[in-house]
This record gives structure tokens, C-alpha cells and sequence, in this order.
């Protein structure tokens, strides 16, 4: 029973500096571990895979411009997107281009519109898709090329003291940069701080849309750290309440037509029939396409793809074929395969049997413009064709929606309103 | 004379293994005899135990020698024969001892994988030996050498905690107590110290309630004045010190608990001064075991204690001081783990004993303030009245907050300026003892007015005493009340060059003055800490470490610890420091490196020269460390430290090489920051590093070198990812066999598991090698950690090994995920299910481990997709667990779950 000692630190700090070195050790140990960790949770579900050429390429090399002319066969490899917004040149264009969702025009009424389907109002502006890691955040337009370049609030947007751009979080965004309020809003999420959304359904990534956006700061007034402004765009149920709300409810920015949205698609690159876009007078001012000038040609023009044997197809994969080119004009203007051409829709119209294109009178007009990187899709041309002639009204889609008494039964889903 | 054929056998036996001892050992051995029928066969050992003591070296030797043998060829006959040497009266009382301490060196040992062996070896030894032994050990409690008493005293207690666990000798505690009246004062005496040892030995819960009522009647008894003998009361007092936690009952019914108060109250008034002090004792122990009993009798403690402080022999009065300062304790732990508000949920609510006795007790306290020892400061050991008063009154501040400061402030003012040395320390001693506590609203308004005086009195006070006292109060002022935490600072642009300026000069002062001032110097750097892009002290930045440097060189340094202390502060200063001293930090790189350089200089050092150059190694090493780590945090200064990196690594290798068995821990963390800032380029370093690395690796006895090492592992597979491989066959065999060790520390196995989810993910589908080995390690932990039954601490420790299990899941998940491996996992998923399942369900891990669980479900999910999809859904986790994450309050945990929400979405989505 050795007598217990009484002697209590007397004028010591309670401190030990070699417990405090050991102590922080093994916290910056933990955290580089947690690093790792999430590094690798978020590196093998962010891989996009590159259709075409990709020419693989280390974060150090990015400044050097990228050479297109890379064997493609070979070197099929995937690239994830953080490189990818490093990327300079054309390549990285046509790969961004091809990152986005594109919808499908509403040429007719899908069923279980009311159950299946959200609705939104799109607003007006350059679709870009934002990209923000490394402290710094990126827009890149349709085509491509860079919108903005700039600080944001967004995870890993800005390099700011709190560490938030921190190298394994990054963020993409499918966005409408709206010109008069110079504010990103957001109709679609991507990649949130490192986790990406590609494989999650539209439900999901609503919701994760609208509980992180806010969380991030990202929707507070623009300051030195983050230069514009994001918001995110009210979700309906497509049901009548909803549909009708994204009509005619006051929005803050101008309507470009409304969106819909299958609530069970993943996020799917290119065209889409799971996203429509519909659009009248009343939500959009450019119902009708303009041409260069601005104006409304009098014919309806479409862009076409011209491929071998002289086919012309559309956008779509697989490419619905239009017609086929008289080999003088191809002759004439020296066209290859692979160009996009401009034609007018003549009096002939297009017509159509059992719902599928019959025939089409197309006039040649010339090249398109180079900033095209892709011809019109099928959908598109027909919307157009309709506008002109027995357009789908939003009478129509109110109609097909199920009477109330079926809503009922319908379990409500969220309730969106961002 | 017809001996049972048992007992034939055991003499065929002993002579069969006679023949086999050596020469020496037989002529000890030479004589046997009998201690009766059926008993085993007791050696003569007096000689040999004689010689064990003897002053000859050679002869000691080899007496050591002949008993280990002795041991290890017959241990029923070794056990018995010792404890037949100590039962034995006509032996000479220093063999008695001597046998008595061997056997029970038998019993016991420090380390517990030896005193698991010993008790496992003991448990099994022949029954008929166990009992001849406490027998004879039971006689000698009789014995009139009080020596040979005491000892046997001692070593029935550890048979005790052997065997009561195990309910055997059940009849000890009955037979001990069975005619404990009738006994003799020195029976009774060494009786009532067997139940105080066995009490000290054995837990509480294997002893039945009756047996501990007779225990404490007994004691009790022993304790009260009706007993005559000193020695008695004495021994029953100290008994009852470690019969305390057995009492539960016993104090939670009034009538036995004010009996038993009565008599430790009646006992620290007695005439003889070690039984006072051995009362006190008790109270001291009661103040925290039973704190909730005391409101009745606070009062007369009080009073009692208040008495002792003033007039009793030290030894006593710091026991009654210390009873003060287990109250605070007491109350400290309860106000702060329930914040003051004790609406029902608390186990014990705080009675303020202390706030209630406040006006009494702190004039006590400052009284004792003045009762100094000269030279106090210098004596490492010192423990005095005045340090035990002072100690108490910081106590005091802590638990009752602004009430102290005007109770305190009028005997500062009074004595501060007093020609009196001792008044001016404890006035300053005191001001010191409060800062820790009352509000800064409270204290800043003094802090202000006192804080001139201070820094004049550091550098101008005569005396040695005061200016020591007066470095420590700075350092509080500047712990408690200076930094990010406080609203209202207290040092101004215009008075930090002059804290400064004084701070260094006092660092020139004697060996504990400057180390004062080191830590003031400490606190204020850190107060910085937080300041943003520049900080106050960057004009004084160099002067700074110069000071410091000049102090590590003084010859003197080694005394008071100042030049632990000047390492210490420099490394704050490093730590603290903001970019505009980053070159400054820099140019530190290669003056420490040079240091470091010297002291592996030294040629054939004697061992104390070769313990103090490691300690300073040590320092240098913790240094660099946190050089390293401060340079490497941002890209532009760790791309210019990377020049010295080369010679850095040459250092801590010649470092190790001064060793020959151990490495040393300071130079392992140093290395593990410096992989973290080199990546992948510490590869080179790695053949002649990994040799040491392993040594780390099995360096069982100081199991932190080891700890350390295994966390360096982690940071060189972060570091090197793939190019790990070649060492990892080495590695991976060395953590294996740790963790099937029962010599290692068990704090070091978790960090193991996590280390295997490092290695994993650095090294991808490469760690199919070790899939097996790992897996089934991680398995049998697994289950073993599912369920929880223990204290907090094992607690604790069932959530540590959770968390690093579950990070060696996390890490092989995601190394494996995307191979076309991936599918070797698939086997291991329903199990990995079943322990998410089985911790979830126990419902008591901590916030860490469910952060950590969550995400191996997600990591599951993510690596095997839709070959785990029906599985997830069928695990509780998939659904109850995910949901109580996704809604957990805590941030790190949500996010790990909504990550764990998306990947189960897609693998069963597809």
C-alpha cells in the first residue's frame, strides 16, 4: 500500500510540446488520410469517358496547347473532368461540347406527364456548363469556349483562407448564364464537391441541387470572392398546378421556353429524349428560330449533316437520315463529308407517314457557320416545322395531363420550389 | 514408512530432474525433507537465498542463477519451498524476506502479457502445492517477526487477485476474520494489512457484500478508539484507505456511513501523527468516491482540515489541503460535463461545497501562500505547503469562477510591494492562481493595471523567488487572457515590444526564471496564432529565435529544463509564425540542421552522455519537425525547403545509426512529416530508411516508437502510392505480426488496421497478396469489437479498433475499385455487412466511427456495384443506419452518408 503521491503540477503548463507534436502528427495524418480517401471516392465516379480522341494528359502539362491529331483508336482512354477543364484548344471544346445534356424538342405530349416528369421555366441565355476546382471556377459555353473565368463561392471555387479549394473537390454545373441580372442559374448539378451526380436520377439530383446550392453560399450577392451570382430554378411536379406555375409565374430572370425533366434519367450527354423543351409566345421571346440577323426568314432553315453517300442526317444518335444530295451540288461546292449545310425548308414541307419522315424539300443554301459544332436535331426540325404550321399548344399539354381525380392517387413527390 | 503411490511418483520425479541441475545447485539442494503425507517435498533454500543477497557479486550471481533454474525444472517444489523459508521461525529473517518477495515475484509482474503468463502458470500449478503454500503463508501472518508478517501480508493478497476472480479460496476472507479478537495485537495488525492489500488487489465485484461487511466491521473496528494498539489502528486505518471502494452499500446506509465518518474524523485528531495523516488519507479518497455522501459532514471537515492547516506537521496538513483540491476536482468534472444545469440528467449534481465554503476556505489557502521554502524553485521534488495552498487556489478559481477575485484581490494589493520576499511571491503566486476561471470581464480590468508592474518586477525584483513567480503569472496572463478569444486585448502595439524586450532579457536569468519566461514566451506566440497574414511579432521575429538559440547553448541549460523548454517555445514561435516569416523560418532549416550535425560528433559515449545526446536529438529532430511541417503547408516555401531535403533525410539516418536496437521516435515523426512533403521522391530514400522502418515496427517495448512508426507507414504509402511495393511483402509480414502479438500495446493495433487501408489504397489491386491475410485479421477484430463489455476506457478503445478496422475497409475498397479485381472482394462483403449491421445495432459508437462506417458502406457499394446491390438492400445499415446519418447534426458525418446514398443508388439502380 505505497502511500499515494499528493505532489500536483506546480507552475507547469499543462502542455507537453512533445505530446503536442506527436498529437498533431497524427491529426495531420488523419486528415491526409481522410484526403486520400475522399480523393479516391470522388476520382473513379467523376471518369467521363471521352468518345472520340483523347489524348491523355498530366495536370503539369496543361498549359501546352493539345494537339488534335492523336490516333483515336488507340487511345480511347478516359479523362476525368478536372483535367479536362485544364485542357486548351479545340479537343477541349469538342469534348465539353459533348458533356451536356441536350433536350429534345416536345414534338408530342409524353405519357404520364403528370407522374413521371418535372417542369421547369428555362430561363434565357448562353447554356454553359460551370466548372469550379483548384480555387477557381470556369464557364464553358455549348461550343466549348470559355464564358467566364472567375471566383466563386461554389466548393473549390475560390482561393480563399478556409482551405475550400482544396484539390479533391470540384463542382460541375449545368447552368443559363442570364445576361441583365449576370446571375448562373443552375437547371442542372453534375459533380457537387467532388461526388458526381452523372449516374443519380433527375429526383435526386434536384434535390441535391436545391440542399447544397444554398448550403454553398453560392446564391449570396456577388462579393470579392465571388464574382456572379447562381441560383437555382423553381422544380414543379408536371402535374396542372405545377405546369401551369412555370408558365405563367413570375420568374426574376426572362423565360426561354419550359423544360422538362423525366424524373428516373440520369444525366446523359448529348441528346436526350428524357428532356424536352417546349416553347410558345407567351414563355419565350424566340419561339420561331432567327437567322444570323435576327430576323424570322420566311422559310424555315435546318443544318445538316452531310455524310457518305450523300446522306443528310441530324445531330441524333443514331442520325435520322433526311435525304440524300444531289452530287452536283456537292461536286459544284466542293463538300466533304462531315460538313454542316444550311438548307430552307421549301413549300413541299416535310411530310410524314405513320409518324415517320416521308419526305422532305429541302433547298440547298451553303455552309453553316463554323461556330456550329453540330447539325439540327430531329426533334428540333420537326418543333420548327410545327411552330410554322399546327404548333403544340399549352392548352394541348394541360389537356393530356390526367383529370384531378387520377392526381390524386399519384404519390406527391418533393415539392421543389428553389 | 509406506507412501501412496502418488506421492512416490513426485520423489521419482524430483530426483529425476535432481540429476540434471548442476553441481552448485545440488549441494544446495542437498537436503530435503518432508512436510508431510501426501505434500510435496519443500527444498532447503535458506543458503542459496543467502547467497542471493550476498555482497559478492559472483556469489549473488550465481545464487540468482540456481534459483532460476530451481524454477524453471520444479516450480510446485520452488513455490513451496519459499513458502516453507518464510513460514519457517527459525530462519533468518532476511531469507524469510528474501523468499517471500521471490514468490511473490512468481505471482506478479509489470508487464501485462508477463503477468498474464504468471497468472495462467499459477492457475494451473498442482492443487495440493497452492494449498501447502497459503497455508504456510496464512501461519506466518502469526509470526512475531513483523518482517516476515508484512511480506506475507503482501503475497496472500496477490494469490487473492488470482484466485478470487476465478472463485477459488473462498474460505481466505472467513478464515482471516474467523478470531480476529482473540488474535494478538501484531496478528491483528497483520491481519487488518492483508485485508488492506487484498483490498488494493482484487475488484470490488468479486467479493459478496457480506464478506465485505465483515471486512469493513473488522477494519472499522481496528480504527476506533477502543483499540489500544497503535500499530492496529494504524494498519486498520490504512486498510480501510483501500477497502473505501468496496463500500458502496455500506455508505449509501446512513447509520454505517456516519459510523464509519465518525471514526476517520475521530482518527485524524489522534495522538499519533502517521495515523492522522493515514485518516486523512481516507477523507481525501472519500472526497471522491463518495462526494455525493458528504453534504452531512462538510462542516466538520472544514473545521478538521482547517485545523490541520494551520497547526499540523506537514505531511498531514498537505493531505487536508488536498481534500480542497479533490472537491474542486470533484466539482470541476460535474459543472463542466453538464455545464451547470443539472435539471434530472445527472448521475451527481454538484452540492457547491466549495462556493459554500469560499469565505473560510480562501483565506485559509492565501495564508498558506506565505509558508514558501527557500529555494523551492530549484528543487524538482518540492512539495510544500505553500505550493499545496496555491495549487488549491487555482482549483478554487477554476470552480467557482468571479467569485474568488474579490476575495483574492485585497491580499495581493496588500502584500505585492512589501519588503518581505514571501509577501511579494505570494501576493504574485496568488494573482497567478486566478487567471485561470473568473471571467476575462472580471480579470482584464486587473490584468491591465498589473501588467507594468509585472514586467517591471521580472527584471527589477530581487528576489530569485518573485521573479520566477512573476515569468509563470505572465505566461497565465498570456494563456488565459491573450489571443482570438478574447474581445478586449490586452497587449497593444505599444506594449508588445516592451513584453518582449523583457521576455528575452529574463530568459538571460537564472535556469528557472528563463524557462518561466520560455513559456510566457510560449502562450504569447500562440496567441498570435490566429491572426491572419501578419502578425504582431514579425518585427521581433528574428531577435526571437535568436534568443532562443542563445539560450539552448547556455551552459546551464540543462537545469529546470530550460533548454527542453527553449525548443519548445521556438517550435510555437515556427508554429505560429505567418507568411511575411517564412524566409526567416528558412534560414532556421540550416542552423538546426548544424546543430543536429554536432551532436552526432560525439565519439564513444558513456550511457549517461548517449541518453543526454538522444534527448537532444530528440529536441533538434522536433524541431525540424515542425520546421517541415510549417514549410511544407504551402506550395512556394516548401518548393525552397525541398533543397535541403537530401540532407535532411542523411541526418535522421545517422540519427537512427547512433542506436543500435531502437530508433528514435522524434527523428520517426520528423521523417513522416518529411514523406508527406516530399511525395513521391522520398522513394529514394526508402532503401536505406527501411531498415529502420522495421526496427520501428518492432519496437514492442516502447510501444509509442512503435505507434509512431506505424503512423509514418501511412505516410509513406500516401507518399509513394505504388512505388511502396517493394517494401510492402516486409511491411505487410511485420503488421501482421504485431498485431498477433500479446506483447504489444494494444493502443497500437487499431493505427495498425488503418495503416492496412493506407497501404491498400496506395497500392490498388497489388494488395491481392496480402487480401487473405489482411481480411482475416480485419475479421477476427471484427468481431471481437462488435460488442462492448467494459469501462469507459475499453469503450473507448472497442471504438478506436471500429475506426481503424473500418479504414482498412475503406482503403482496400477503393484501392480494388475499377481492377478488374474487384470481384476478389465479393466474399468479404457479407461479413463487412454483417459488422455494420452488428456496430449499428449495439448502438454505443462514438461520432468517429460512424462517420467512418457510413462511408465503408458507400465504399462497398461504389467498388462492387451491382454485385453487392441485393446485398446492401438486405443490410440494416442500407436503410436504418443511412437514414440516422443523413440526418445527423453533425456535418462530417452527413456528408459521408449522402456520399454513401449516392453509391448504394447506383449500385442498385444499375
Amino acid at each position: 500500500m505505497a502511500p499515494h503521491d499528493l505532489r500536483r503540477p506546480f507552475k507547469r503548463a499543462a502542455i507537453s510540446d512533445q505530446q503536442k507534436r506527436r498529437d498533431l502528427s497524427l491529426l495531420r495524418q488523419a486528415q491526409n488520410r481522410r484526403d486520400a480517401q475522399q480523393q479516391a471516392r470522388c476520382l473513379a465516379s467523376s471518369i467521363l469517358s471521352l468518345q472520340s480522341s483523347a489524348p491523355e494528359s498530366e495536370p503539369e502539362q496543361s498549359d501546352i496547347e493539345i494537339e488534335t491529331e492523336h490516333d483515336s483508336e488507340d487511345l480511347s482512354k478516359d479523362l476525368d473532368v478536372r483535367r479536362a477543364s485544364k485542357l486548351r484548344g479545340p479537343e477541349v471544346r469538342k469534348w465539353f461540347a459533348r458533356q451536356l445534356m441536350l433536350p429534345e424538342w416536345m414534338i408530342d405530349v409524353p405519357d404520364r406527364l403528370s407522374q413521371d416528369w418535372y417542369v421547369l421555366a428555362r430561363p434565357a441565355g448562353k447554356r454553359c456548363f460551370v466548372v469550379s476546382s483548384n480555387g477557381t471556377t470556369v464557364s464553358r459555353q455549348r461550343n466549348g469556349s470559355i464564358l467566364h473565368y472567375f471566383p466563386s463561392a461554389l466548393p473549390a471555387g475560390a482561393k480563399t483562407r478556409d482551405g475550400s479549394g482544396s484539390a479533391q473537390s470540384y463542382c460541375i454545373l449545368d447552368c443559363i448564364f442570364h445576361e441583365s441580372d449576370q446571375t448562373y442559374y443552375v437547371i442542372d448539378m453534375v459533380c457537387w464537391n467532388g461526388y458526381s451526380l452523372y449516374d443519380c436520377t433527375a429526383e435526386f439530383r434536384f434535390y441535391w441541387l436545391n440542399s447544397k446550392l444554398e448550403e454553398s453560399g453560392a446564391c449570396n450577392v456577388p462579393s470579392h470572392y465571388h464574382k456572379f451570382r447562381f441560383s437555382a430554378v423553381p422544380v414543379y411536379n408536371c402535374d396542372q398546378s405545377g405546369l401551369y406555375a412555370a408558365y405563367s409565374g413570375a420568374v426574376p430572370y426572362v423565360k426561354d421556353g419550359l423544360l422538362f425533366y423525366n424524373k428516373h434519367a440520369h444525366y446523359q450527354s448529348g441528346n436526350t429524349p428524357l428532356v424536352l423543351v417546349w416553347k410558345d409566345e407567351t414563355c419565350s421571346q424566340y419561339v420561331i428560330d432567327t437567322d444570323g440577323k435576327g430576323e424570322i426568314p420566311s422559310q424555315q432553315q435546318v443544318v445538316l449533316e452531310l455524310q457518305d453517300g450523300r446522306k443528310l442526317v441530324t445531330s441524333d444518335d443514331p442520325p435520322v437520315i433526311f435525304c440524300c444530295l444531289d452530287g452536283d451540288i456537292i461536286e459544284k461546292s466542293g463538300l466533304q463529308s462531315g460538313n454542316l449545310l444550311r438548307f430552307a425548308i421549301g413549300h413541299g414541307g416535310l411530310s410524314f407517314v405513320d409518324g415517320k419522315l416521308e419526305n422532305a424539300d429541302l433547298i440547298y443554301l451553303g455552309k453553316s457557320n463554323r461556330a456550329r459544332a453540330f447539325a439540327d436535331s430531329y426533334s428540333k426540325v420537326i418543333f420548327q416545322f410545327m411552330v410554322r404550321h399546327s404548333p403544340l399548344k399549352i392548352d394541348d399539354l394541360l389537356a393530356s395531363i390526367n383529370s384531378p381525380d387520377d392526381q390524386e392517387k399519384v404519390p406527391i413527390d418533393i415539392e421543389m420550389v428553389g | 514408512m509406506q507412501l501412496e503411490p502418488r506421492v512416490q511418483l513426485q520423489i521419482r520425479v524430483f530426483f529425476f530432474f535432481l540429476r540434471f541441475l548442476s553441481p552448485i545447485t545440488s549441494v544446495l539442494f542437498g537436503r530435503s525433507f518432508p512436510i508431510g503425507e501426501r505434500n510435496i517435498m519443500a527444498m532447503e533454500v535458506t543458503q542459496v537465498l543467502l547467497n542471493a543477497q550476498s555482497i559478492d557479486g559472483a556469489v549473488r550471481k550465481n545464487a540468482e542463477e540456481s534459483l532460476k533454474q530451481f524454477q524453471e525444472q520444479n516450480l510446485p517444489v520452488f513455490l513451496v519451498s519459499l513458502s516453507g523459508e518464510l513460514a519457517n521461525e527459525e530462519k533468518p529473517v532476511e531469507t524469510r524476506k528474501l523468499a517471500g518477495l521471490v514468490l511473490k515475484n512468481a505471482l506478479d509482474a509489470k508487464e501485462q502479457h508477463r503477468k498474464f503468463e504468471l497468472v495462467q502458470r499459477w492457475l494451473s500449478l498442482d492443487s495440493n502445492a497452492k494449498s501447502q503454500i497459503k497455508a504456510c503463508l496464512l501461519k506466518t501472518l502469526t509470526s512475531p517477526v513483523s518482517d516476515a508478517r508484512s511480506t506475507a501480508s503482501q503475497v496472500i493478497a496477490k494469490v487473492a487477485g488470482i484466485e478470487l476472480p476465478h472463485k477459488q479460496w473462498p474460505e481466505l476472507i472467513g478464515s482471516l476474520l474467523s478470531n480476529i479478537h482473540q488474535l494478538p495485537a501484531h496478528a491483528k495488525q497483520a491481519t487488518l494489512e492483508t485485508l488492506g492489500y487484498l483490498c488494493e488487489e482484487v475488484s470490488p465485484d468479486v467479493v459478496d457484500q457480506d464478506q465485505v461487511n465483515k471486512i469493513l466491521t473488522a477494519v472499522v473496528q481496528g480504527m476506533s478508539s477502543s483499540e489500544g494498539n497503535i500499530d492496529v489502528r494504524l494498519a486498520a486505518t490504512t486498510a480501510l484507505y483501500n477497502a473505501l471502494g468496496f463500500a458502496q452499500a455500506n455508505f449509501s446506509n446512513d447509520m454505517e456511513r456516519d459510523y464509519i465518518m465518525r471514526v476517520v474524523c475521530e482518527a485524524t485528531l489522534s495522538p499519533e501523527v502517521r495515523i492522522r495523516q493515514a485518516a486523512f488519507e481516507c477523507l481525501v479518497s472519500i472526497s471522491s468516491t463518495y462526494y455525493e455522501k458528504l453534504a452531512p459532514y462538510i462542516q466538520d471537515i472544514f473545521n478538521i482540515t482547517a485545523k490541520a492547516v494551520k497547526e499540523d506537521e506537514e505531511p498531514v496538513a498537505l493531505q487536508a489541503i488536498e481534500f480542497w483540491s479533490s472537491i474542486c476536482d470533484e466539482e470541476i468534472d460535474i459543472l463542466e460535463e453538464y455545464g451547470g444545469d443539472f435539471a434530472g440528467d445527472s448521475d451527481i449534481p454538484c452540492f457547491y461545497f466549495i462556493k459554500q465554503a469560499l469565505p473560510a476556505l480562501v483565506p485559509m489557502l492565501l495564508e498558506t501562500l506565505l509558508k514558501q521554502e527557500e529555494d523551492q524553485d530549484q528543487d524538482e521534488g518540492a512539495w510544500n505547503i505553500a505550493m499545496a495552498g496555491g495549487t488549491c487556489l487555482g482549483l478554487v478559481a477554476r470552480t467557482v469562477g468571479d467569485d474568488i477575485v474579490p476575495l483574492v484581490v485585497p491580499f495581493i494589493e496588500e502584500n505585492i510591494s512589501k519588503p518581505d520576499w514571501r509577501q511579494r511571491e505570494g501576493a504574485t503566486y496568488a494573482f497567478g492562481s486566478i487567471l485561470e476561471g473568473p471571467s476575462p470581464e472580471k480579470l482584464i480590468p486587473l490584468v491591465n493595471v498589473a501588467l507594468t508592474f509585472m514586467l517591471s518586477a521580472l527584471t527589477k525584483d530581487p528576489s530569485s523567488h518573485v521573479k520566477d513567480t512573476t515569468a509563470w503569472t505572465l505566461g497565465r496572463i498570456f494563456e488565459f487572457l491573450h489571443g482570438s478569444v478574447v474581445d478586449s486585448p490586452i497587449i497593444s502595439q505599444a506594449n508588445c515590444q516592451q513584453i518582449v524586450t523583457v521576455l528575452l532579457q529574463s530568459m538571460k536569468d537564472t535556469p528557472n526564471v528563463a524557462e518561466k519566461a520560455c513559456g510566457a514566451l510560449y502562450f504569447l506566440a500562440q496567441g498570435y496564432e490566429e491572426m491572419g497574414p501578419s502578425s504582431p511579432l514579425t518585427p521581433f521575429f528574428q531577435e526571437i529565435v535568436q534568443s532562443l538559440l542563445t539560450v539552448t547553448h547556455r551552459e546551464d541549460a540543462v537545469e529546470s529544463r530550460l533548454r527542453t523548454a527553449a525548443y519548445e517555445t521556438l517550435n510555437e514561435v515556427v508554429r505560429c509564425s505567418t507568411d511575411e516569416t517564412a524566409p526567416l523560418v528558412l534560414q532556421l532549416v540550416p542552423v538546426i540542421m548544424m546543430e543536429l550535425h554536432n551532436t552526432l560528433e560525439g565519439q564513444k559515449l558513456s550511457s549517461d552522455e548517449r541518453e543526454k545526446q538522444g534527448e537532444l536529438q530528440g529536441l533538434l529532430c522536433g524541431c525540424l519537425q515542425v520546421i517541415i511541417q510549417k514549410l511544407g503547408s504551402s506550395e512556394t516555401t516548401k518548393y525552397v525547403f525541398m533543397q535541403y531535403a537530401d540532407q535532411i533525410m542523411g541526418l535522421f539516418l545517422r540519427v537512427f545509426a547512433c542506436r543500435s536496437a531502437t530508433v528514435h521516435e522524434e527523428a520517426m515523426l520528423a521523417i513522416g512529416a518529411l514523406a508527406y512533403a516530399t511525395g513521391a521522391d522520398f522513394a529514394k530514400y526508402m532503401p536505406e530508411f527501411y531498415r529502420y522502418l522495421e526496427m520501428g515496427l518492432q519496437n514492442f517495448e516502447e510501444y509509442q516508437v512503435c505507434a509512431v512508426t506505424v503512423g509514418v507507414v501511412g505516410d509513406i504509402s500516401r507518399a509513394l502510392e505504388e512505388k511502396i511495393v517493394p517494401y510492402c511483402d516486409g511491411i505487410m509480414t511485420q503488421l501482421l505480426k504485431n498485431l498477433s502479438s500479446n506483447q504489444l500495446h494494444r493502443s497500437v493495433k487499431p493505427p495498425i488496421f488503418s495503416c492496412f487501408g493506407d497501404i491498400a489504397l496506395a497500392v490498388g489491386e497489388y494488395f491481392e497478396k496480402y487480401l487473405m491475410w489482411a481480411m482475416s485479421a480485419l475479421q477476427s477484430a471484427a468481431e471481437l469489437s462488435t460488442h462492448i463489455a467494459g469501462d469507459d476506457e475499453l469503450v473507448e478503445y472497442t471504438n478506436s479498433l471500429r475506426n481503424g478496422i473500418l479504414e482498412a475497409y475503406s482503403g482496400i475498397f477503393q484501392g480494388f475499385k475499377n481492377s478488374p479485381k474487384t470481384q476478389l472482394l465479393i466474399p468479404y462483403a457479407p461479413h463487412i455487412l454483417q459488422f455494420l449491421d452488428g456496430i449499428y445495432m449495439e448502438k454505443d459508437m462514438d461520432d468517429v466511427v460512424m462517420k467512418t462506417a457510413i462511408g465503408v458502406l458507400g465504399d462497398l457499394a461504389d467498388t462492387l456495384g451491382s454485385h453487392a446491390g441485393s446485398m446492401i438492400q438486405q443490410s440494416v445499415s442500407s436503410k436504418d443506419f443511412l437514414n440516422e446519418c443523413l440526418s445527423s447534426e453533425d456535418l462530417v458525418i452527413k456528408e459521408s452518408a449522402e456520399w454513401a446514398k449516392l453509391a448504394i443508388g447506383r449500385a442498385i439502380s444499375v
